[in-house]
């Protein structure tokens, strides 16, 4: 018995090796005060493949994700150790800024946070920050944007009209839209759709899996079908460790750790 | 759904690379502008020195001329008199400054709480937002409105009261006008106290059959004490710093007598008189209204932080 | 035996009923004196003050004369004092409010800078009268100009425009800085281009609140020697000045009649200048009114 585990194991390990990873992470621990919130993370995020991160509520998805782009250190009592490697640069060292990393590994967020601003700012935000102030350079991005978030014709109209006017699930493509204008190389989605109703959720999916032809797109949800329809690869994370990590098929279909099973066939979570 | 054009994916990216050496310059930004702001929080800081410092050095001048237990003990405050016959005792003048300030604490004090529990506790949401902005006009009126009212309303009306009639400069007519001006702001900082008491007590008291009146004299009002005495200690720090309607319509006869239908003068009042007058700079009048200034701010700070402690040590846990 | 006397209880009713009518009467006798009085303070002045308002009386310099009197001299010195105060306050009024509520780390300094200005907010203005007669007026020499005057009352209000700023800026809701942070923004970008324009209308609101008071202000400016008798206005922020609340000062403080009633004249055209600026501050307050 503990033998086949092994083997599983072992296939499981060569398996991972056939991605390009786009992050590396090797034993991060996380606390906020005395609470230790990750404990010993380990594992590899593949370019261009949806990672989908699910767990019970709690278990440090959302405070995994937000590591990745540092936006976790905005807590102040927030202390880190291990090592995050994106694309050969460790992501906590000193030279590496942070608005650098925040450039190239983009969020969207829970809930739909536009700007107080039209839309076409919204999506222009990220360009101009970067120092591109050119109309025509900034007109054909944001429609580019808008067309890569699926949300063009129902905004090309208005693009100078409040973005607050837009419906929730509007809003959420908008802030996608507003990620892609800075042309990042990964996209982290924490919880994209938790509030939105589902046919807009439907348009977030059908768009994931168009994002990622281009993008790399680490996703948290707490939506355990969500995850089965849209993501590649799947993390089970419970009280801050990661349980199992493998091929979403795998996961759903075979997991082969006890809490896993428990978790996805609904006994706790 | 979209065809990525190559070439210009390729020049975002690298824009924003290009732009890169931009970034130095707005790091230098990301460290001067918190040193700007910083600067515009430490000028409130010196606001504040430069007021206790100005008030010590030029009240400290004036101590050398006039000994601190005459200032202090003297009660009477004649400083135009000839050199060896002035009187510098703010004695007269603090009198007139309480005075004031008690006339306006009676008026103020029951007619701001009443409003305030009607407010809170009567009222329907309707009536509330009709009477709150009317509150808000009367305490957006200028003082020297309200002065301009006491002189040429309250006064004469008064005279026409009160048997024996009242001199054209009083304590009670300035006193009448500074207590309606405190009004709005004891009414709408108790309202607010009153209404941080949660609904779950008026109900409870409400379930057993008390009324109204009962719920807010025994539940809400012991509960917001805190808040509501706060809110008078502001009054008072607000009536004893009032210039304007004192100076207006009190008159400038400093005297420790209380009487309420004749000429006096409070410490702002007396300030005002001597800034009007061609008092040279580096007499000792100039320097009393420094030793003036310095006992008016005392007195004020006290009653902030009088407020501050009740409103904070006293504060309810709900 | 019952424990509770029903009906003792009901007798007391009676009464506890009567005594909750009457208190509320009187509560709402006292809620309709302060409405009273705003009543009679404003027939009052309309009537003495209406016969003499009239375009001269707006374009006149002051006289001795009562029918010949204006306020020209007095307006334009308000609109000076103003135009020095308004920059200055907002600019130091917004700078604290955004170091203390985006940068100011919780420590004791913080915590100081905040105490202190709740107490400046405090002190009788013409307190700032005697700082900025000392300060401004004779150490810096600028002797009673507009600048002292202007400078002085930037002072006066900087504690209103700081918690009214705080306010605002606090009302920003974190995730859409955490928006700006995501794309990487940096603190600078995200407070200037996502905070600070959010935050604008608040910011408005409480300075134009804050300037009104600035403009009703009389001790202060009587106290730095600001003139009340001016047949002439201001040429440039170093000139000499009056500004309206003192001109009214002067005519109410004189024995006769009829300079009252040009005293209620010129208060007509200073609440009009009022009530114009709470008005826009309000309409600011209500057009922006829970955008988050």
């Amino acid at each position: 018995m503990d033998i086949t585990i092994n083997k599983q194991m072992v296939q499981k390990n060569e398996k991972e090796k056939d991605f390009t990873p786009v992050f590396k992470i090797n034993n991060l621990n996380l606390w906020y005060g005395q609470d230790h919130a990750l404990k010993d993370i380990k594992f590899d995020i593949p370019e261009k493949q949806v990672t989908a991160i699910i767990g019970p509520s709690g278990c440090g998805k959302s405070t995994f994700i937000k590591t990745l782009n540092r936006m976790v250190e905005m807590v102040p009592i927030v202390r880190m150790s291990g090592e995050i490697v994106y694309r050969e640069k460790n992501i906590f060292d000193p030279k590496y800024g942070v608005e650098e990393l925040r450039t190239q590994v983009g969020m969207v967020f829970q809930k739909p946070n536009p700007f107080p601003k039209s839309i076409y700012e919204n999506v222009a935000y990220g360009p101009r920050i970067h120092g591109i102030k050119n109309k025509k350079v900034l007109d054909e991005v944001v429609e580019k944007s808008l067309r890569g978030a699926a949300i063009w014709d129902e905004v090309k109209d208005r693009l100078h009209e409040n973005a607050y006017g837009l419906s929730g699930g509007q809003q959420q493509r908008l802030c996608i839209a507003r990620c892609l204008a800075i042309e990042p190389d990964v996209i982290l989605m924490d919880e994209p759709t938790s509030a939105l109703d589902p046919i807009s959720t439907l348009k977030v999916e059908e768009l994931v899996q168009e994002l990622k032809k281009d993008y790399s797109i680490v996703i948290v949800t707490h939506n355990m079908q969500q995850a089965a329809r849209i993501s590649d690869r799947t993390a089970f994370f419970l009280n801050g460790e990661v349980v199992e990590y493998t091929d979403t098929s795998t996961l759903f279909s075979n997991p082969s750790d006890k809490r896993t099973e428990d978790y996805i066939t609904g006994r706790f979570g | 759904m979209v065809s990525r054009d190559k070439s210009n994916q390729k020049s975002i990216r690298s824009m924003i690379q290009e732009n890169k050496s931009s970034r130095s310059q707005s790091a230098v930004m990301e460290k001067v502008v918190p040193k700007l702001f910083l600067i515009c929080a430490i000028i409130s800081i010196f606001t504040t020195i430069g007021i206790v410092f100005t008030l010590l050095t030029e009240t400290f001048t004036f101590f050398n001329r006039i000994s601190i237990v005459e200032f202090f003990t003297n009660t009477r405050w004649f400083p135009f008199a000839a050199d060896k016959h002035a009187d510098f005792g703010i004695i007269a003048l603090i009198m007139g400054t309480l005075t004031v300030t008690a006339i306006a604490m009676v008026v103020a004090i029951p007619i701001g709480l009443a409003a305030a529990i009607y407010l809170s506790e009567y009222a329907s949401a309707k009536t509330r937002k009709v009477i709150k902005p009317i509150l808000e006009v009367l305490a957006g009126i200028p003082t020297i409105v309200y002065g301009f009212f006491a002189l040429t309303f309250v006064t004469p009306l008064l005279d026409k009261i009160i048997p024996g009639g009242i001199s054209i400069f009083n304590a009670l007519s300035p006193g009448i006008v500074v207590g309606i001006m405190i009004i709005p702001m004891i009414a709408s900082l108790s309202e607010d106290a009153m209404n941080a008491v949660p609904n779950s007590m008026r109900e409870g008291a409400l379930a057993l059959g008390a009324t109204r009146f009962e719920v807010a004299m025994k539940v809400v009002l012991p509960a917001a004490l805190s808040g509501v005495i706060a809110s008078f200690v502001l009054g008072i720090s607000r009536a004893i710093g009032e210039t304007m309607i004192v100076t207006i319509a009190g008159g400038s006869r400093p005297t420790a007598d209380i009487n309420l239908t004749e000429s006096i003068q409070t410490m702002t009042a007396y300030i005002v008189q001597v800034s009007q007058g061609d008092t040279g700079y580096g007499t000792t009048i100039y320097y009393s209204i420094y030793a003036v200034g310095m006992t008016l701010f005392v007195f004020t700070l006290i009653m902030n932080l009088l407020a501050q402690f009740i409103s904070r040590k006293f504060r309810e846990e709900y | 035996m019952a424990l509770i006397n029903k009906e003792s209880v009901k007798k007391r009713m009676g009464t506890r009923l009567a005594a909750n009518g009457v208190a509320k009467f009187l509560f709402i006798l006292a809620t309709l004196f302060s409405l009273l009085v705003l009543g009679v303070l404003i027939y009052r002045i309309l009537s003495e003050g209406l016969p003499y308002l009239s375009l001269d009386f707006i374009t006149n310099f002051a006289s001795r004369m009562p029918e010949r009197a204006g306020i020209w001299a007095a307006l334009l010195g308000t609109i000076w004092v103003m135009a020095v105060t308004a920059p200055v306050s907002f600019i130091l009024g917004v700078g604290t409010a955004i170091y203390l509520e985006e940068y100011a780390k919780k420590n004791a300094f913080t915590k100081f800078v905040q105490i202190n200005i709740s107490n400046l907010a405090g002190v009788p203005s013409i307190v700032f009268g005697l700082l900025g007669l000392t300060i401004f007026v004779r150490l810096l020499g600028l002797g009673s100009s507009v600048l002292a005057g202007g400078l002085t009352m930037s002072l006066l209000i900087l504690p209103v425009i700081v918690v009214a700023s705080q306010e605002a800026i606090r009302t920003v809701p974190r995730e859409i800085r955490e928006a700006s942070f995501g794309m990487g923004a940096t603190k600078w970008q995200t407070i200037r281009r996502i905070v600070f324009p959010a935050a604008l209308p608040g910011i408005l609101t409480g300075t134009i609140l804050a300037l009104s008071r600035a403009v009703g202000e009389t001790a202060p400016l009587l106290v730095l020697g600001a003139l009340a008798y001016v047949a002439f206005v201001p040429e440039n922020i170093f000139s000499q000045f009056t500004v309206l609340p003192i001109q009214l000062y002067n005519w109410t403080s004189r024995p006769q009649e009829e300079f009252h009633m040009i005293a209620a004249s010129g208060i007509i055209i200073l609440l009009i200048i009022l009530l114009i600026m709470n008005s826009i501050a309000v309409l600011i307050r209500n057009k922006f009114h829970k955008r988050f």
